[in-house]
């Protein structure tokens, strides 16, 4: 779990000093930890029993809007098999973001850790600087950059390339702009887990014979396995729950399980068992995933 | 980033090379690639990443009509009144409010929390653990989900209704884990013998604090404050659940963006970006020469 905290903090921090166990007990500890679990109990776990008392409950029929107390599962049946298009599309195109924010963000981290010097706070600034233009003007300029008088599609029509003739409103677009969006939360901690590691571990590769890719491959991937781990689940998260993008640069039709979820609650009225329904079922798959693929990868430092 | 340390590993040494060894040209343009392949690709991610910041700098400027998404013309206009449009300041004022109240509330208890799990002991520490991990893997649309269904069915019956109040709730809750953990991580890196250095020189719990304990984990506390501010800033999908009729930066941009996004708020968007950026590289530069006068 603390890889979690690359992301965040303190990139440099230096693994703990080896201490004797000093850990102190008493009730202090809980008087620490009161106001914070409270809050969190209140608007977070309170929050989650109450979306999913919703999901079971149903609408008085003709009173759109009003619901009573139940437990009528027919709302998870109808957000697992008339929604299962939905959520397919969400996990895909997460999926290819993260995978693509992951090939875009590891050069950039090593670049980072072990190749500009004294340069590398310049580039941490730079990689966080563009969060503070809210990032819905950001994907808003997307829209224009990729639109069909826009610079990347008239280079790839006059190559060729593109066999649609546009990229904007199709299900690429949303990849480009999931993997744009949450990009820096893939770069930040795969740069800490490497700025962490020692250099002269991977020349030692070199030493020992290993070309280039074996090195990669057997001794610094390894080694920032905590940092793309998290940074894995702090792209594909977001990515998977996200409708904003969809919205601003995908197809009218086949939309993504954030783009229902948003729509019944705010928009169709008497959605809100469905919609709840559909967000507590994303959010036990993500939990699902996340924890299997926690098993399959994790070092002892996540969770 | 004020909070950077040196690296805790010294560089390695240049390799030797022997001045027999005389690669051909080709091999040199190969090693040269290969060496710089790196950086070479960082440069291209960094403009990438720049480039819808670009975009929005640009189209500030733009004299368009009613939707500003093709280019027609340069104009100043938009500069000389950033707040002509109606709304676009008010959201921002609102946006800076709540960002500078859920930063405070959420540093304090994170801070707290983080304390507690590192320096004690106590029944309950896993659970407590999976408490704080657990929003950090759930989807923003859930959260907002489930807030908005608490929120009409239950706080609206006691005269809370959807509005500033709801939005700075579930901005402090957001961003609590986040501190947590960077504020855990500092407190990690931090030899625990040295607090008992001071109680030895019988300094009480309360001195040891906040003269040892409190100025050491102080970066770590300003890095997870920013961070949760620029969390709630930057917010959209939360708040758009859970707002109202009230509107933040974000979620105006977003509702404009259906009949068109006035430059104005291009102008206000990059002008963030700018405050930001000095604000980083200024706290950068002071920290560096407090360090060279040591």
């Amino acid at each position: 779990m603390s890889a979690l905290a690359h992301v965040a903090g303190d990139p440099a921090v230096a693994p703990p000093p080896p201490a004797p166990e000093t850990k102190k007990r008493g009730w202090t500890a809980y008087l620490l930890l009161l106001p914070g679990v409270l809050w969190l109990g209140v608007f977070f776990i309170l929050p989650l029993v109450q979306l999913a008392s919703v999901s079971l409950q149903s609408r008085y029929p003709g009173f759109p809007g009003y619901y009573y107390r139940d437990l009528n599962f027919e709302n998870y049946v109808s957000a697992l098999t008339d929604y299962a298009p939905h959520f397919a599309r969400s996990f895909l195109y997460a999926g290819l973001a993260t995978f693509f924010a992951f090939v875009v963000a590891y050069p950039l981290a090593y670049a980072m850790a072990f190749k500009v010097g004294r340069w590398r706070n310049l580039m941490l600034i730079c990689v966080i600087a563009p969060f503070f233009t809210s990032f819905i003007l950001r994907t808003f300029a997307w829209s224009q950059i990729l639109a069909d008088e826009g610079p990347v599609a008239a280079v790839l029509n006059f190559l060729h390339l593109l066999p649609g003739g546009n990229i904007i409103n199709t299900p690429l677009a949303v990849i480009a702009g999931l993997t744009y969006n949450f990009l820096p939360f893939m770069v930040l901690p795969i740069y800490a887990s490497l700025e962490r590691a020692d250099p002269r571990v991977i020349e030692a590769g070199g030493d020992l014979y290993a070309n280039g890719f074996t090195t990669f491959r057997t001794v610094t991937l390894p080694m920032s396995m905590p940092g793309v781990l998290a940074g894995t689940l702090l792209t594909f998260i977001p990515a998977a729950g996200d409708f904003v993008n969809m919205e601003l640069l995908g197809p009218q039709r086949g939309k993504m399980v954030g783009n229902v979820i948003n729509d019944q609650f705010l928009a169709v009225p008497g959605g809100y068992p469905v919609a709840a329904a559909l967000s507590f079922t994303l959010m036990a798959a993500i939990l699902v995933m996340v924890f299997l693929y926690v098993r399959r990868f994790g070092t002892e430092e996540l969770v | 980033m004020a909070t950077m340390t040196p690296p805790t590993t010294t560089p390695a040494p240049p390799a030797d090379r022997s001045p027999a060894y005389r690669p051909s040209s080709a091999k040199r343009v190969q090693l040269w690639l290969a060496n710089h392949f790196a950086v070479l690709t960082a440069v291209l991610v960094l403009l990438y990443l720049f480039l819808p910041v670009a975009y929005t700098f640009a189209f500030s400027f733009n004299d368009h009509g009613k939707t500003n998404i093709v280019w027609q013309g340069f104009t100043w206009e938009h500069w000389q009144d950033p707040c002509g449009v109606p709304g676009v300041c008010e959201s921002l004022v609102t946006s800076l409010q709540v960002g500078v109240i859920s930063t405070v509330v959420a540093t304090v208890l994170g801070t707290l929390m983080a304390l507690a799990m590192v320096r004690y002991r106590f029944r309950g520490k896993a659970a407590s653990n999976l408490l704080i991990f657990v929003p950090m893997a759930t989807p923003e649309i859930v959260m907002g989900a489930a807030l908005l269904t608490i929120f009409v069915q239950g706080f609206a019956n006691i005269g809370i209704n959807l509005g500033f109040t709801t939005i700075v709730f579930a901005h402090i809750m957001f961003c609590l884990s986040f501190v947590v953990v960077t504020v855990r991580a500092r407190i990690q890196s931090l030899d625990p013998r040295i607090e008992e250095a001071a109680q030895d020189l019988y300094a009480s719990p309360m001195q040891t604090f906040w003269k040892v304990t409190f100025p050491l984990i102080l970066p770590g506390i300003a890095g997870a404050a920013m961070l949760a501010f620029s969390l709630s800033f930057d917010d959209f999908i939360i708040t758009n659940f859970v707002s109202g009729n009230e509107a933040t930066f974000p979620k105006f941009v977003y509702v404009a963006s259906r009949r068109g996004i006035p430059a104005e708020a291009n102008v206000i968007g990059f002008s963030m970006f700018v405050i930001a950026v000095l604000l980083v590289v200024g706290a950068q530069v002071v920290s560096s020469l407090r360090a060279s006068k040591k």
